[in-house]
């Protein structure tokens, strides 16, 4: 299974639903991590409070973040920290490879960080003839299949312990057909260890940057990050600007909100602090804008900055979880993903906004209370203004908008539209024309509508 | 009170039955019931689609039929939510807006906080699975859903529970979305109709006789796919089970 091509999401979604079984199998490992989620979030009383401070935290942090930044620039070199700015993917890209460079360096081991699959690091380092190995075991098993994460927590959550097992056999030699998960890790261990003993330079992404220390914060659950930094002597640091947090003491709010949103965890088995190189060692802090600004800008979409990449919209979503992470053809997938990304390119994932239902679950999950579905179906209004909206679902709109400002009309045209529905043999009815019937009944049309049978009665009733 | 019914334009004319159970419904509590007859749709559809610019007519054409009552009810939480949170970005400054906005409700939300209704004539011998519709859930605040951390209150419920007999399925997926979503139910086929039959799934698991909800988009949706897999269950809005009606056959 490689990872989708086309770019269309309902495409890409049908052919996941093929796969009843399977669509059934992903549906449900989400959904027992949401419950999971919801008895962890329900046993703390103060819950939705910790939600409204995280959310004005971020809110605040973004409304000053030029300010912030400095702050964090100035504490961060001031403990030895080199910090740098790159205005987008190449930017960031070529900053990396330069350090690369300097320490001659060959192999990299790199703990999992969004960002640089945003800025699609692995290619560009790979084509610059550097082995990137990716140590969270999730990412290790999509690299093994040259896959993207179909998810930002769990980049391997539609993948079976037979697929991996097949994968293992494959890569790393494991025994045909065993699916035993203590074998599978161990073998994975062994593999990855000689990675971490041979690696030059370790990098990582950031959960949180606290601009009044100028330290950073790094959560995982495998301790695959704390490995990767402490064997090799350079440690690249890759950041979002938004990631930016004014204090250390708003950290434990955030960290109380993110393990329990994305995994039902108490807090993340690892949450490493690292204030300036250690000794000897050396400590680069990238900070990447690529388009962020542009939405600090924005009144409509700002509110999706605030994300602290907990992926517990995913795991809520119905679509998500019944279409998989690699149907929205994109690094970040899921609601928080359908806003990003046609932000960036409203061309290429213009299909995203309308893999939605409007439901809301994302909204009422995300622990930093993003209006997710509010902020989706302005998106959508987006699409169309940029003309990106086929004229086969502008047209009817423009054409019932009309009748429906025309009451008389609108009512015959329900009486004769009624009658077709009613008399017409079941093959003009049902066929390739209309998506309704391929799996659902239409209703059944009555004889009257409710305006008619209002005006009866009202003849009827009225006092002679 | 001077009650303006809003009948939602699918809803006149494939379920007049529906509109009929909340006329008799409101009518039998008291209220001075009017349909305007110039109403059709509140724009929902071309919203949803992106297309502000041909729901903007519409949502003046409902400023204009609808401002002068009392209250406006609906037998439509998605609807609603339409009229009260979403028309903002296309009729923001119209006064008569703001006020229009603390004056439509739902049906359930009209009869459990404006009237106060605190109990219900009639027998309803039946499993009733309750669908909690998505917008009537999270937007208009119906009943607490499963992702907040909040007292537990559900509206739709408290009234099914006033009426002897009704006995209420307990659902494995208290409050997952059924996979209608509009014109996602058409674009998106595929996953709508896995979401559609999951609900389903679970209904039947629960015993579910009576499917019920506040939204009859919802319900066509599941209908729909209940009648092609033949499923033993029968679908009333309800607003049907609370005017008393008959189940149909
Ligand atoms: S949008 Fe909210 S729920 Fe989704 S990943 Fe970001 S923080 Fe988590």
């Amino acid at each position: 299974m490689s990872s989708t091509t086309s770019f269309d999401h309902p495409t890409n979604a049908k052919k996941f639903n093929q796969d009843q079984a399977r669509t059934h199998w992903h549906d449900s490992a989400l959904w027992f991590i949401r419950e999971k989620r919801d008895r962890m979030a329900k046993s703390l009383p103060e819950w939705e409070t910790l939600r409204e401070c995280a959310s004005q935290i971020k809110a605040h942090t973004i409304s000053k973040l030029a300010d912030y930044l400095e702050e964090f620039e100035k504490n961060a070199k001031a403990r030895g920290a080199t910090v740098h700015w790159a205005k987008d993917a190449d930017e960031h890209n070529r900053i990396v490879l330069e350090i690369l460079r300097k320490h001659e360096a060959e192999r990299i081991v790199k703990s999992k960080s969004m960002l640089t699959e945003e800025c699609h690091l692995n290619p560009f380092l790979e084509q610059n003839g550097i082995e990137v190995v990716d140590t969270d075991l999730g990412e290790r098993i999509v690299q093994l299949r040259q896959e993207g994460p179909s998810h930002i927590v769990m980049p391997a959550i539609h993948l079976k312990k037979e697929d991996v097992s097949d994968t293992f056999h494959e890569h790393l030699h494991t025994e045909a057909g065993n699916c035993n998960p203590d074998y599978l890790t161990e073998s994975a261990r062994q593999h990855l260890r000689n990675k971490f003993m041979q690696a030059d330079v370790g990098i990582t992404g950031v959960n949180f940057a606290l601009a009044d220390t100028g330290g950073i914060v790094v959560c995982t659950n495998e301790g695959n990050a704390d490995l990767g930094v402490s064997l090799p002597n350079v440690h690249i640091a890759c950041m979002g600007i938004e990631k930016l947090i004014p204090s250390v003491d708003h950290l434990s709010i955030f960290l109380r909100l993110l393990a329990r949103s994305a995994t039902g965890q108490p807090i993340t088995t690892y949450s490493s602090h690292f204030h300036g190189p250690r000794e000897g060692g050396e400590l680069h802090i990238i900070l990447v804008d690529n388009g962020r600004s542009n939405l600090m800008n924005s009144d409509d979409y700002r509110n999706s900055l605030k994300c602290i990449r907990c992926g517990a919209c995913m795991n809520t979503c119905p679509v998500y979880r019944r279409s998989g992470g690699h149907s929205y053809a994109a690094t970040v997938p899921g609601p928080i993903g359908s806003i990003l990304n046609p932000l960036r390119d409203a061309k290429h994932h213009k299909s995203l906004p309308f893999a939605c239902t409007l439901c809301g679950s994302c909204s009422d999950v995300c622990p930093v209370q993003i209006n997710l579905h509010e902020q989706l179906l302005t998106l959508r209004t987006e699409v169309k203004n940029q003309n990106q909206l086929p004229i086969s679902k502008t047209m009817p709109m423009r054409i019932t908008s009309w009748v429906f400002q025309r009451p008389k009309l609108y009512a015959w045209l329900g009486s004769v539209g009624k009658f077709f529905l009613r008399n017409l043999p079941r093959f003009m009815i049902y066929n390739a024309l209309n998506p309704w019937g391929k799996n659902r009944e239409m209703p059944e049309a009555p004889a009257e509508s409710f305006r008619q049978q209002y005006a009866k009665r009202a003849k009827k009733n009225k006092p002679q | 009170m001077r009650v303006a019914l809003f009948v939602p334009c699918y809803v006149d004319q494939l379920y007049p039955r529906v509109g009929m159970a909340t006329l008799d419904l409101l009518e039998r509590l008291g209220c001075d019931v009017d349909f305007p007859a110039a109403q059709t749709c509140c724009g929902q559809p071309m919203l949803n689609s992106g297309c502000d610019t041909d729901a903007a007519p519409l949502a003046e054409r409902f400023l204009e039929i609808f401002a002068d009552y009392d209250a406006i009810v609906a037998p439509s939480g998605s609807c609603v939510s339409m009229v009260k949170n979403h028309y903002e970005h296309i009729v923001h400054g119209d006064p008569r807006y703001e006020k229009l906005r603390t004056k439509i409700f739902e049906l359930c939300e009209f009869l459990v906080d404006v009237l106060k209704v605190d109990s219900l004539p009639g027998n309803f011998p039946y499993v009733v699975g309750l669908h909690s519709s998505c917008h009537g859930l999270r937007e208009l605040r119906l009943a607490s859903d499963s992702e907040r951390n909040t007292c537990e209150f559900n509206k739709p419920q408290q009234l099914l529970q006033m009426i002897e007999g009704v006995q209420l399925a307990e659902l494995k997926r208290q409050d997952e979305c059924c996979g209608f979503g509009g014109t996602f139910a058409v674009a998106e086929e595929a996953v709508s109709c896995t979401m559609g039959r999951d609900r389903i799934a679970d209904h039947l698991q629960a015993g579910t006789q009576v499917l019920t909800a506040g939204d009859m988009s919802c319900l066509m949706h599941l209908a729909g796919l209940i009648q092609r897999d033949k499923h033993p269950i029968r679908v009333m809005h309800i607003a049907e089970i609370l005017a008393g009606y008959e189940v149909p056959q």
